[in-house]
């Protein structure tokens, strides 16, 4: 087999100096009635390299691939150019085949890009620290709202509207077996979220007010008076941002106020990659850096002086502490966090503001084109570079009637807040500088037919 | 608390001529590298983009291609920007590179790094075995890797049907009723089997509020029992290194809701009890949680679901092989018993009768699956590690895998033999070890302790094994060699080891000073963690000026 290395021989000679005769003989204590007879029942014996490939690429086959269609989904997950030399950098077997760098001498590489990261991380959210990832934006939310529970010592999360309804699902089902009482609610297909009524929900016992930015309809509000507000009642605000790339043009959460802004990294960097892995972010204030889950790279210096970096406020974690811990967190994603830092780096501050104005350049020429089909209404007022179109019809079937017609074209809301009566003609559509003008040509001919 | 209240930083890297007699202070290939900070201006950028021809024509500006950032965005055509006026209006501080320089940047930094593709990498369950480049092309298909999830259904019968094949082959290899696919890493599958085990309970009105866990587990096991809402307590080790089954009985009862095993344990030894501990706890009403991260020392040859054990996660970047990438990207699958399966996490996936493959997302999981305790993560799990361990699994087959376990064991058994008469290992007397081999500190030289053997390893070009853990062995070295090493490369290592050892067990003070030829000698945790620099800071002007 082409993964194993030892030769019978070499078995033959471990064994003499083990002083087993057989190999069963080193599975003594596992009883006999555990012990399968011989290879498991079912599973094919081993294949080529060749005959594996063969198989894998049929099934791939099978799939609509987003590059080779007019292609408008997103609701937390976009497709964006990655550079080749990010993919290259992170097969890179020194990155690819290296464990958490708990050994800080020789995992330099992994620690260096993980405070390079959390520097990047922080600044692109307007906070002052990030930590080295999370698994995912969802995973990451509900930490936030554990971490400002754990902050506030209150426990109630009023969730706005316009978060990700995975994201709520995800938040809700932990709440669930912790203490923590969530106050959700759908959104509706208005022009702007109605952050007066958000406002409105905060009380004295609120841990923390939760809001993303761009909302799921694509909507950018302005948070400031939520963190004012949130603020005033000794509550936290906390942003989640699923599209980074929105803060190459608009102000970043930080800045707003924002106590804790979470992230889902994947459109820096990431491929769709049907859904993970992909790469939580998480920042937050400097002053609360001790409540904060998952692993930090910090800078110190080594025997001789010089400049090196460790893991480090580890005694906030399970290794350490073990059920005190601030977050079960092991593995996160740091390979998907080098892929985000390579793609920023090749960015850096003017590619990301280009890459950011050509997306809402596309958005805009998209969503004047779409919404100029009769019957078809542009909801938002704002957005960077995904909007909501209400159809005349369900989008749900409209969607797969564009699929028919060869394209993806975006994300029903009837899929993302199954019965819900008022939500069912809303059609996300994400449109990135990928969207080319033929793509934008063909959407709009197929949703005329699909609308009519 | 304010991190670093004072601005102060530790110094660049010593390049004045120091002890490396260069001026660069490099040596060599062994290559320094400032941060992309120090190296980067915001002005710089290494990508380039396309100006849609329509955007070109319909505005005499088009997209900027100055050199200075625009503060305010470009109007499209036909119209004004539509920020919602929350227009960025100052600098975010992020640093370009060009191409090339990014490259170099980040393939001079890999360099500082150990990793499998390196040498052997011994860490106790971590399971750091060869990672197969084929997973990686197949990973990279574009009818994996360019497919969204929210694609509808009927375009990714593919990336469905990945799921659940590979479901199918986890379900066959552990005996298990049920999987949920969609847990990110082992922690958050041991969170999705006591979350099972939690909706099971209540659903037949049983409120338990107590996880045991053997003093011996993984520190993610009671930090998640605590995140599900449990009080942890500890059930001790025997002197056999098993759990003790008898205080295990003790202290069964009615406010048990499950118990959680590493089998085999942390200490590399199969829990040969684990039947009997399986029926005592369900006896009590209790469920029975595996940490399934030393599968790799039975698959193909022992199936869980023999043993009793109601959840078990089942970590692909161990014993499937995908990659870990500095620490992850994981993925950690939790096969459930018939009891549990009902109660199993959302989306998943169903193969209908037509041969056609649907996701029960919530839309239609009311009829299909009413039970499930909720949704573990946004979308459908990690996509990029199924194709990877499938890939992985196909290629060994039945003899492939069982192989790997026999391997695997037959290599960490031979790593224990060849030095137990140099170091001392607590259970050899007991019998054969599965797939890691645990050494103590006993017969070390005062003053000499795991973690300066540990670093000497480095000098000798090795990763070192997981140190310090389990805890209930003494300075614990706890070595998984993988069945992917040569036993040429197990002979180097334990030649290695053994003048180390000796050395330690002399007292030798110069392994104090190891590592002495990595990238950085010994650094300062403390000081890293008194004084905690977690991000990078432009020096103040005054220090600029120096």
């Amino acid at each position: 087999m082409r993964y194993l290395p030892l030769s019978d021989a070499d078995r033959s000679e471990m064994l003499r100096v083990i002083g087993a005769s057989s190999v069963d003989e080193l599975f003594r204590d596992v009883p006999e009635e555990a012990r399968l007879k011989g290879p498991i029942h079912g599973l094919p014996m081993h294949a080529s390299e060749m005959a594996v490939e063969r198989h894998m690429a049929a099934l791939a086959r099978k799939n609509m691939v987003a590059g080779d269609v007019p292609f408008f989904v997103g609701c937390g997950a976009y497709r964006h150019h990655i550079p080749a030399s990010v993919d290259h950098i992170i097969q890179r077997g020194e990155f690819l085949t290296s464990y958490t760098p708990y050994q800080p001498e020789i995992a330099q590489g992994t620690l260096q890009m993980m405070f390079e990261f959390q520097t990047q991380v922080a600044r692109l959210f307007g906070c002052e620290v990030a930590n080295a990832s999370m698994y995912d934006g969802s995973t990451a939310m509900w930490e936030a709202i554990l971490m400002a529970h754990r902050i506030t010592r209150r426990n109630k999360t009023v969730v706005s509207s316009g978060v990700h309804p995975h994201y709520v699902n995800v938040a809700k089902t932990f709440a669930q077996f912790s203490e923590d009482a969530l106050a959700i609610a759908l959104p509706e297909l208005d022009a702007e979220p109605d952050t007066e009524r958000l406002i409105g929900k905060i009380g004295p016992e609120t841990s923390a007010v939760v809001v993303q930015y761009p909302d799921i309809l694509g909507r950018i509000t302005d948070l400031t008076p939520i963190a004012e507000a949130a603020h005033a009642a000794g509550a936290l605000l906390i942003a989640v941002v699923t599209e980074p790339v929105a803060l190459g043009l608009i102000q970043s959460p930080g800045e707003m106020g924002a106590d804790i802004v979470v992230g889902e990294g994947q459109s820096i960097g990431v491929g769709l990659q049907f859904g993970g892995p992909y790469v939580g972010l998480f920042a937050c204030r400097e002053k609360h850096v001790r409540q904060m889950p998952g692993r930090l790279a910090g800078e110190t210096v080594d025997a001789e002086g010089k400049r090196g970096f460790v893991l480090t406020l580890s005694t906030r974690e399970q290794h350490i502490r073990r059920e005190k811990a601030t977050s079960n967190i092991c593995t996160s994603s740091v390979l998907c966090a080098l892929a985000f830092t390579v793609h920023l780096t090749l960015l850096g501050e003017k590619g990301l503001r280009q890459l950011a104005q050509l997306n809402h350049a596309r958005a805009c020429e998209a969503a004047n084109r779409l919404s100029a089909i009769p019957g078809v209404e542009l909801v938002n007022d704002s957005f960077f570079n995904e909007f909501t179109l209400k159809l005349p019809v369900e989008a749900r079937p409209a969607v797969h009637a564009l699929v028919e017609r060869g394209m993806l074209g975006g994300v029903s809301l009837g899929r993302l807040y199954p019965g819900a009566d008022a939500l069912q003609n809303g059609l996300v559509i994400a449109v990135t500088e990928t969207v080319t003008d033929e793509d934008i040509d063909a959407f709009e001919a197929a949703l005329k037919e699909v609308v009519r | 608390m304010t991190v670093n209240p004072s601005g102060w930083r530790p110094s660049a890297p010593a390049n004045e001529q120091g002890e490396t007699g260069t001026v660069t202070g490099n040596r060599a290939l062994m290559l320094e590298e400032p941060l992309i900070f120090e190296i980067g201006t915001t002005e710089q950028t290494g990508v380039d983009f396309d100006h849609p021809s329509r955007l070109r024509e319909g505005q005499g500006e088009g997209l900027s291609s100055s050199t200075s950032l625009p503060l305010n965005p470009l109007p499209q055509a036909g119209g004004e920007a539509r920020l919602g006026g929350l227009e960025r209006n100052r600098e975010i501080g992020l640093p370009g590179l060009s191409e090339p320089e990014t490259v170099r940047h980040y393939t001079r930094l890999s360099r500082q790094n150990y990793a499998i593709d390196l040498g052997l990498f011994p860490l106790g369950s971590c399971t750091m075995k060869h990672n197969p480049r084929l997973n990686e092309k197949v990973a990279r298909m574009p009818g994996f890797a360019d497919v969204h999830p929210l694609q509808p259904q009927e375009t990714v019968q593919g990336a469905l049907q990945v799921i659940s094949e590979l479901a199918f082959w986890l379900l066959d290899l552990t005996g298990m009723y049920g999987v949920a696919m969609s847990p990110k890493a082992g922690a958050h599958g041991e969170l999705c089997g006591l979350l099972c085990i939690r909706a099971a309970l209540e659903a037949r009105g049983d409120k338990r509020e107590v996880v045991l866990v053997p003093e011996s587990a993984h520190g993610t096991n009671p930090a998640t029992a605590a995140f599900a809402g449990y009080r942890v307590e500890n059930i001790p080790a025997n002197a056999a290194g098993r759990v003790d089954l008898e205080a295990l009985k003790a202290r069964l009862g009615p406010d048990v809701a499950a118990v959680m095993i590493t089998n085999p344990n942390t200490c590399g030894l199969f829990e040969p009890d684990m039947k009997a501990i399986s029926d005592a706890v369900h006896a009590a009403g209790a469920f029975v949680y595996c940490d399934g991260a030393n599968f790799n020392a039975i698959v193909g040859k022992v199936r869980p679901g023999d043993l009793g054990i109601d959840a078990m996660h089942i970590n692909l970047h161990k014993t499937f092989s995908t990659p870990h990438g500095g620490g992850g990207p994981g993925s950690g699958p939790v096969v459930l018993s018939e009891a549990l399966a009902p109660y199993g996490p959302l989306p998943f996936v169903a193969k209908m009768p037509d041969g056609s493959y649907k996701l029960v997302e919530e839309e239609n999981a009311a009829e299909e699956h009413p039970n499930a305790f909720g949704r573990m993560v946004a979308f459908h799990g990690q996509m990029g590690m199924f194709t990877r361990a499938l890939a992985y699994i196909l290629s060994h087959g039945a003899d492939g895998l069982k192989q790997v376990a026999e391997d695997a064991v037959l290599n960490a058994n031979y790593i224990l033999r060849s030095l137990s008469d140099v170091l001392d290992a607590p259970f050899a007397r007991s019998g054969p070890c599965m797939h890691e081999a645990i050494f103590s500190d006993r017969g070390f030289g005062d003053d000499v302790n795991t973690l300066d053997l540990a670093k000497a390893l480095i000098d000798e070009g090795f990763h070192p094994m997981t140190m310090y853990f389990p805890l209930v062995v003494h300075g614990a070295m706890l070595v998984e060699p993988t069945e992917t090493e040569s036993k040429a490369s197990l002979d180097q290592f334990i030649a290695a080891l053994r003048s180390i050892g000796e050395r330690a067990r002399a007292g030798d003070p110069s392994l104090k000073a190891a590592p002495i030829y990595a990238p950085r000698r010994r650094l300062d945790e403390t000081l890293a963690a008194r004084r905690p620099v977690l991000v990078y800071k432009e020096p103040a002007p005054a220090q600029a000026a120096e």
